[in-house]
């Protein structure tokens, strides 16, 4: 029998909001998070615009409880604040003997320490410890050290779809009946590193980002952290735990068409979609709402659109692109539009797409701009990186 | 002019790590995208790395780049006329 | 549930060691005077094209040879191939480092896409996939000593459940020569002064840092060249020493073995006196297997897992150990080696077993 996999709570920080609740609120009254950057002196702070949360490393500190000593990066405190908000929704008790796994995604691991100590390191002893953190699974280690867990930890990198596949694999755990409950999800706190990186390859926006126009100039990059609780229908049932939602479907396909552009039919992501749609036992008319990739970059809007309109004929439910409320958050984007894809089944709304005017010439898609209220009972979640990698998510609503 | 072709195809090869060609290799006119060379758009925004610190020309777009990288020859035309370092 | 067997039907490893060639470290190089174990380079021209070379540093080259060679082994068709699996716990390590060097020592000028591009860790798989024209599952494990026991999991996961035949799964890191140094200033890599140093002979702190690459084809189905099954394999991110009889016995009763069943053990010891002990406390509890090591050979990297794997396979299909990995002179007389458990952690996390046994 197929094992159902529940999602029993969740957590997220991101530029529209500290907590699940906060984000809700922003999504709601179409409040989004784009800014110029505060946090960190870079050359291109005033040529860019990113999702930043607005709050300094101090503060993050702070509300931890850690102190300086304690090696943890930007992203590691972004990513606890998140897995502890999901913790306590999904009410599980994290004794020492807990054997919980946590799968989580991160690009940059700690890149923001590494960059900013990179020439005190010889002659000062005082940062080396952060050199433990160089590589992103130590940062991994280090979190689920803080959580309580320690049986299955693993970390995934797979750029803007990591997320994705690290809710993947934990649902994978779960079927294998390797584990019973599973923390999943990623982060990824700006840092010079990629910002820089992004802009070689001159894909940021001088603007606001505006996925699915024909005028969109590029992405946003912004930072954050979402968990979800993944746990066997079966283990939630016994401990009455009312599920959230459930993930009915998921799917992991490779574009093998360039490094960093995608094909220009979106092979990749037409295949993910599809073989979600295949092992949800759905078909693609019974999605009610999807939640695009839709980064805003020339490349991904219009091979997106293009596999959505081949997978979908020309029924295309309705969708959107949070990115314009959070940026694009990287490893944790796939696990950020997965809290805001299981708010639309809570909430029965489907999220704007802002900051939209006009149509890709090419393709017959208008985003969602408005917060509209209708039944949803199924959203589709895409996330799509470099690499090739493609990702695409099924969750249903809980009754 | 000549000169600067000739630095070009160094810088070029220098930049796009193409180890087994010397300046000799390619011609003023090979086309260095598509056929010819080969290169792709990674490459391009290699080349608009180069005109920005060498030759002190911005190009924000990487689309205009298409015409300018055509050849050696049409990028050299191009830094001749709007070069300013 | 029916579970399905997972073998070993063809492998690729580069290292330190000339394992490309098809040798079973018949000659050793004995590494003196070396403080980082760099790979024996294959001639790369023969695998990959130039156009695709010149964006390449080690880690990726490796990674992409190792696979060619490991599908050629499999005599497999690159369309039959239905996931892609890469651990690697640094990524793009030599580009990461010159794209980081760059931002800081140029303050944000100037700065080209290509180290950017292939600093990060999923470009391997990508590239793989790439040169493979596969569309298939495609994922990339990065968490330190844990990058390629998750990928081995997760592509026994789909094996045992059927749900895929054919799987290519790796393991792959690159030194990298600014990492190391800020690695030697916390204690993680041995110092210019402990060369030579025998690892077994732990009384100074780190490993000697080593890089390689070592690539797999796993599959449902036994072939008359597979060399091995791979039975299962257990992680466990953080396990206390006193831990780690109960972390054992519970792995192998749950595969119905005995202590005594397990034929040869393969040890990760890499010399770092402050966190070796874990190996002589596993010692102690098999006192009938045959006890070898390998980072004497090969450094030590994150994934190097990936190169004990190439080993333990090896002498399961060649039913022979080479002298150079035994632990000490005394070698007991053993038959058949049927099973072999394979130990690591790295600085007391990600401790990880893996089971195979002879086909």
């Amino acid at each position: 029998m197929k094992t159902k996999i529940a999602i029993t709570g969740m957590g997220i920080i991101s530029a529209i909001g500290n907590n699940v609740a906060e984000n809700l609120k922003s999504l709601e009254a179409k409040k989004h998070g784009i800014s110029r950057i505060e946090n960190i002196d870079t050359k291109l702070k005033d040529e860019i615009f990113v999702g930043e949360i607005k709050r300094k490393n101090q503060a993050l500190r702070e509300e931890l409880n850690l102190s300086k000593e304690d090696n943890f990066s930007r992203t590691s405190m972004l990513s606890l604040i998140a897995a502890k908000e999901a913790i306590k929704d999904a009410e599980l008790n994290l004794d020492e003997n807990s054997s919980i796994g946590f799968i989580n995604g991160t690009t940059v691991g700690g890149m923001d320490i590494i960059e900013k100590y990179y020439n005190d390191f010889y002659d000062k002893e005082e940062n080396r410890h952060y050199i433990h953190i160089q590589d992103a699974g130590s940062n991994t280690n280090l979190i689920a050290e803080h959580l309580g867990i320690n049986q299955l930890v693993t970390t995934i990198n797979t750029a803007c779809s990591s997320a994705a596949n690290a809710i993947i694999f934990g649902a994978r755990l779960l079927q294998s009946g390797r584990l019973e409950k599973v923390i999943v999800g990623g982060a990824d706190a700006l840092c010079k590193f990629t910002i820089n990186g992004f802009n070689t390859l001159m894909i940021l926006s001088d603007e606001h980002n505006k996925p699915f126009d024909e005028n969109r100039k590029g992405l946003n990059l912004g930072e954050g952290a979402a968990y979800l609780v993944l746990e066997t229908e079966k283990s939630a049932l016994a401990r009455n735990k009312k599920p959230i939602a459930f993930l009915e479907g998921f799917a992991n396909a490779n574009d093998a068409y360039h490094q960093t552009a995608t094909s220009a039919e979106g092979k990749g992501a037409f295949l993910a979609m599809k073989e979600a749609l295949k092992m949800a036992e759905i078909s693609p008319s019974t999605v009610d709402y999807i939640n695009a990739h839709g980064t805003a970059t020339e490349n991904n809007d219009i091979t997106e659109g293009r596999a959505l309109q081949r997978l979908f004929q020309d029924k295309t439910p309705e969708f959107s692109s949070t990115k314009p409320f959070t940026g694009h958050t990287l490893a944790a984007a796939a696990s950020v539009e997965a809290v805001f894809s299981i708010l639309a089944l809570q909430e029965q709304k489907i999220w704007p797409g802002l900051n939209f005017t006009k149509k890709i010439k090419e393709l017959n898609l208008i985003p969602q701009q408005e917060v509209k209220t209708q039944k949803i009972e199924k959203v589709l979640s895409n996330s799509f990186g470099f690499g090739g990698n493609c990702s695409s998510l099924i969750f249903s609503r809980s009754h | 002019m000549e000169n600067l072709k000739k630095e070009l195809k160094e810088k070029i090869i220098e930049a796009l790590n193409l180890e087994d060609l010397t300046p000799e290799d390619i011609k003023d006119d090979e086309l260095l995208f598509g056929e010819g060379l080969e290169l792709d758009s990674i490459d391009a925004l290699e080349l608009i790395i180069i005109l920005d610190k060498d030759y002190g020309i911005k190009l924000d777009d990487p689309k205009k780049g298409k015409k300018i990288f055509e050849s050696i020859e049409t990028m050299a035309n191009y830094i001749n006329e709007n070069r300013s370092k | 549930m029916n579970t399905k067997k997972c073998f070993i039907n063809g492998m690729g490893c580069i290292s330190a060691q000339p394992t490309f060639e098809n040798s079973f470290l018949e000659n050793p190089q004995i590494p003196t005077n070396v403080v980082d174990f760099e790979v024996v380079k294959p001639n790369y021209k023969e695998f990959i094209s130039a156009s695709a070379l010149r964006r390449m540093k080690s880690g990726i080259k490796n990674a992409v040879v190792a696979s060619s060679l490991a599908i050629k082994d499999a005599a497999i068709h690159p369309e039959k191939i239905e996931a892609i699996i890469t651990g690697t716990a640094f990524g793009g390590r030599q580009y990461s480092d010159e794209f980081l060097k760059r931002l800081v020592d140029y303050d944000e000028e100037y700065l080209s896409p290509t180290p950017f591009i292939q600093s990060t860790h999923n470009t391997v798989g990508g590239q793989i996939a790439l040169n493979l024209n596969n569309h298939a599952y495609n994922v990339t494990y990065v968490n330190s000593a844990a990058a390629f026991s998750s990928a081995l999991l997760d592509a026994l996961l789909y094996i045992n459940t059927a749900q895929k035949s054919n799987i290519l799964v790796g393991g792959v890191d690159e030194l990298s020569k600014k990492s190391i140094e800020r690695y030697r200033l916390v204690d993680h890599y041995k110092l210019e002064k402990d060369k030579n140093f025998d690892i077994l002979k732990t009384s100074s702190t780190g490993c000697f840092p080593g890089e390689g690459a070592g690539f797999f084809m796993l599959s449902k189905n036994q072939q008359e060249n597979s060399y091995a099954e791979l039975v299962d394999v257990q992680m466990k991110n953080d396990l206390k020493v006193e831990d780690l009889n109960q972390f054992v016995s519970s792995f192998l009763s749950y595969n119905e073995l005995s202590i005594k069943d397990v034929d040869v053990l393969l040890l990760g010891n890499n010399g770092d006196e402050n966190f070796d002990y874990y190996y002589e406390k596993i010692e102690n509890i098999f006192t009938t297997s045959e006890n070898i090591y390998y980072k004497h050979l090969f450094g030590d990297f994150p994934t190097s897992s990936a190169i004990a794997f190439w080993i333990a396979a090896k002498i399961l299909k060649d039913q022979h150990i080479p002298e150079v990995l035994y632990k000490t002179a005394e070698k007991s007389q053993q038959k058949t080696y049927k099973n072999i458990l394979l130990y690591n952690q790295y600085r007391g996390k990600d401790h990880s077993l893996i089971l195979l046994k002879n086909v």
